[in-house]
């Protein structure tokens, strides 16, 4: 049997990974003017399901506390801030995104890679995660800032889908959002400019939806877990905007490019899973690294919907915007779909995308992901006879990564996935002959 | 014994061992009749009522029942309610309900409410998206519009229409059982001598689990005792208590909580079942009259955002009109909306000058010592300073 190599390491740094450091330094520079010199105004939201197309339209700087959390969990210096909330009252089993943007926020407001405004409006985008509402109330209070809680109804009928009355309730409010942000920057909402940045979001759409299905390809060009995330900030930060467009361009060029020379993250896939839940931010090198070394390359995950789910389909009209951006919101993203719905994303990412397997990333702080994930398991194990590898850590508490436990996991899992492998092989070549 | 401590050793029992079979009863008497099981936090009950079906509240299961098999669907970091209901379902012990619903109180629960859809395909499972957003004028339209799709899947349960009328029936009906249940909490505000937790607690819990009507003339005959009871009061603080509002603490840990030194004047316990502040109107449209009650009328809890005024206000508002000496915080393990609610209420209370004390939970706890320990430290702190 094949052993996995210890030292297999990905080091891919193409042109999107430059494009996206520089036009992503573009942004925190402007987010840090905010703060520093007071240009601009910063809206604080959340990243399921953003409207951040409407924030564009007014010149506004939308700021994702989700975001500052993940930076200081990536750069490692999230644990003092945590600490500090907790000693503030937040309790250990509180979900840590909260807790390290809570300790920051009341400190100097610094993240490794901006200064955070302070927010002209906290706008609660409440898609799925009920713990955005806590988040934001929190953060209203520590600053006595102005909060919406803009309402998006979960969905939660039979068809899966939002019912009309939903649509005009997320629309209604959107336009109470345009108000507060024409009282903000004393400017009507230019309507012609919402649709030209709707529009370029639909754009931005295709291209996405596009890379996302170039997985589907063997090998896969890039992984759509550890890769995705690169492409995942400007998603949300800069979609709808012209360095948006120019961004996914550019991305979907280079994966194009190596679909043709048939070159993946990995010297050989030997292995496509689907993985479920947020990524471990604290120790992400070590956690790909463990997949790495198997020949595991995702082909489709789950976190990368969460701002919104491209690849099934929807796109932005810029003919009706507002309607749009509330579909957005209520359907397309994963967050704001059922617990069930999300299984049959799965499912479909498992057929679809050819996937030999399923690992579901069990993280405590957000239980909008993780709650119930054993009974995910149980459906793919028992009802779909998926190879299903449930492993737990943390989004952000370094506390929670466990690394010979989870090594072991995974060890353990691909290995009997090879085992299974060499007798199909055996088989096959058994009943050829 | 008097008659409020007949009825308190009556249902005691069967609600700390299995609540649930209370409504079983009644189900055994009326087998052409429907039961919604109904999650915390709070329901529309009217409209199950009015449809010809008793709303029952599935609030857990207490510390009596082992969870075998739960455990292998909800992480060790999920709260015990959520996993000793589905240990319920699991069990085949709600077999006798014919739908449930649960509410967009919490992930958990959310989450819950699909695995009960896949777990459980013969029963009707509805969920219910509560407006976050209390400053809107059209969230109004919006919970209309929810109370009438799930109005429509209630008739689909029970086969019988929702008239108006029925519904107006239904509301005043709830409207007399919580007016009493508010006469009971009025007494322990008052004079909490006359009425302890626990007697509170079992003449409350047993409304969620009877036919309205039965609990209301319970409680009229508990209350004509109870106004006329006239206890010393002891050496005790008074506090107000927060925190409670989905899982129930065990019986057993209200009677420490209180011999430990506490009058607890008032709770969240079963806050759903008593959620609004003032009778709902029967005039009019009664399904506007529902919802409008719901954004304008309902109680301040952990599961609602209401951006008008800060929850940790309505805490001290609370104290305060209480007359209390410190406010108790008893938070369910891993109850997400209450220990994040904790982080304001002390932030306010510090700010203040009151008193508290953060303790949590679990409905499975067994042994209440320490949490004991802990009040009576507290209380003793208070009254010799």
């Amino acid at each position: 049997m094949a052993q996995p190599t210890e030292t297999v390491k990905t080091s891919y740094q193409g042109q999107m990974h430059l494009l996206q450091k520089e036009l992503m330094g573009r942004y925190f520079e402007r987010v840090t003017r905010a703060a520093e010199h007071g240009e601009g105004k910063a809206v604080y939201m959340l990243i399921s399901g953003n409207p951040v197309e409407l924030i564009q339209a007014f010149d506004l700087i939308p700021v994702y506390p989700e975001i500052d959390a993940l930076q200081l969990a990536v750069k490692k210096s999230a644990l003092p801030f945590i600490l500090k909330a907790e000693e503030l009252g937040y309790s250990t089993d509180n979900c840590a995104y909260v807790k390290a943007d809570v300790g920051m926020f009341l400190g100097d407001r610094k993240t490794p890679f901006a200064t955070i405004p302070l927010p002209s409006l906290i706008l609660c985008n409440y898609v799925g995660c009920n713990v955005y509402l806590q988040w934001f109330e929190h953060l209203a209070e520590y600053c006595d800032g102005q909060l919406y809680n803009l309402d998006i109804p979960f969905l939660r009928s039979p068809s899966g889908q939002p019912s009309p009355e939903d649509i005009t309730y997320v629309v209604r409010q959107l336009e109470e959002v345009i108000e507060i942000c024409e009282k903000l920057t004393g400017k009507t909402l230019d309507y012609a400019r919402l649709k030209q940045i709707v529009s370029r979001s639909s754009e931005i759409g295709e291209m996405w939806s596009r890379i996302k299905g170039l997985t589907k390809n063997l090998p896969s060009p890039f992984d759509a877990y550890f890769d995705s995330v690169t492409m995942m900030a400007p998603l949300y930060c800069l979609r709808g905007t012209e360095d948006g467009v120019r961004f996914f361009e550019t991305a979907l060029k280079e994966m194009e490019e190596k679909v043709r020379m048939g070159t993946g993250p990995l010297p050989e896939e030997r292995f496509r899973f689907i993985i479920e839940g947020p990524p471990p931010w604290p120790y992400l090198r070590t956690f790909r690294d463990m997949f790495s070394k198997w020949g595991a390359v995702a082909v489709a995950s789950t976190y990368s919907t969460v701002g919104g789910l491209w690849e099934f389909g929807f796109r932005h009209d810029a003919n009706h915007p507002l309607e749009s951006i509330a579909q957005h919101m209520l359907q397309w993203n994963v967050t704001n779909r059922n617990f069930l719905q999300r299984y049959q994303q799965i499912r479909r990412y498992v057929e679809e995308w050819h996937a030999d397997a399923l690992v579901i990333h069990s993280v405590k702080s957000c239980r909008l992901f993780s709650a119930g994930q054993g009974d995910m398991r149980e459906y793919f194990t028992k009802d779909l006879n998926v190879p299903t590898l449930l492993i737990e850590s943390d989004l952000e508490d370094p506390r929670y990564f466990s690394e010979a436990q989870l090594k072991n996991r995974i060890d353990a899992f691909f290995e009997s996935l090879e085992h299974k492998k060499v007798v199909r092989a055996g088989a096959e070549a058994g009943g050829a002959a | 014994m008097t008659t409020v401590e007949n009825l308190v050793s009556q249902y005691r029992e069967p609600l700390e061992n299995a609540p649930l079979d209370l409504a079983l009863g009644w189900k055994k008497d009326h087998p052409d009749r429907k039961l919604v099981g109904c999650y915390p936090v709070y329901t529309p009950v009217e409209i199950i009522h009015a449809a010809g079906m008793l709303p029952v509240g599935v609030i857990g299961a207490g510390n009596r029942l082992e969870i075998a098999h739960a455990d292998s669907r909800f992480q060790s970091f999920v709260c015990s309610i959520v996993k000793s209901t589905l240990e319920l379902g699991l069990t085949e012990r709600l077999k006798f309900l014919d739908g449930i619903v649960f509410h967009s109180i919490c992930d958990p629960a959310r989450n819950l409410g699909s695995v009960f859809k896949r777990n459980f395909p013969d029963l009707m499972v509805e969920y219910i998206h509560f407006p976050q957003n209390m400053v809107s004028p059209h969230t109004i339209d919006y919970l209309i519009s929810e109370y009438k799709r799930v109005a429509a899947s209630y008739e689909e349960l029970s086969g019988i229409k929702i008239t108006d009328e029925a519904l107006r029936q239904s509301t005043a009906l709830y409207n007399e059982q919580r007016r009493l249940v508010r006469e009971l909490y009025a007494i322990r505000r008052k004079t909490p001598q006359n009425l302890s937790t626990v007697e509170c607690y079992v003449l409350t819990r047993i409304g969620t689990l009877l036919p309205p009507e039965e609990h209301i003339a319970i409680l009229r005959e508990a209350l004509t005792e109870l106004r006329r009871r006239n206890e010393k009061p002891k050496d005790r603080i008074r506090v107000v208590l927060e925190g409670s509002f989905c899982e129930q603490p065990p019986i057993e840990l209200l009677d420490a909580l209180e011999a430990a030194g506490c009058y607890i004047l008032d709770d969240d316990f079963l806050t759903g079942w008593r959620w609004f502040s003032a009778d709902i109107s029967t005039e009019g449209d009664p399904m506007r009259n529902l919802a409008d009650a719901y954004i304008n009328q309902s109680v301040y809890s952990g599961v609602k955002h209401d951006t008008r005024e800060p929850k940790s206000k309505h805490l001290i508002d609370k104290f305060k009109d209480t007359g209390a000496d410190a406010v108790l915080i008893l938070a369910a393990k891993f109850c997400e909306p209450a220990l994040f609610d904790y982080a304001l209420y002390k932030r306010a209370l510090e700010k203040e000058g009151i008193p508290h004390l953060c303790l949590e939970f679990e409905e499975k706890m067994w042994i209440f010592d320490k949490a004991r320990t802990e009040v009576e430290t507290f209380v003793e702190s208070m009254l010799f300073d």
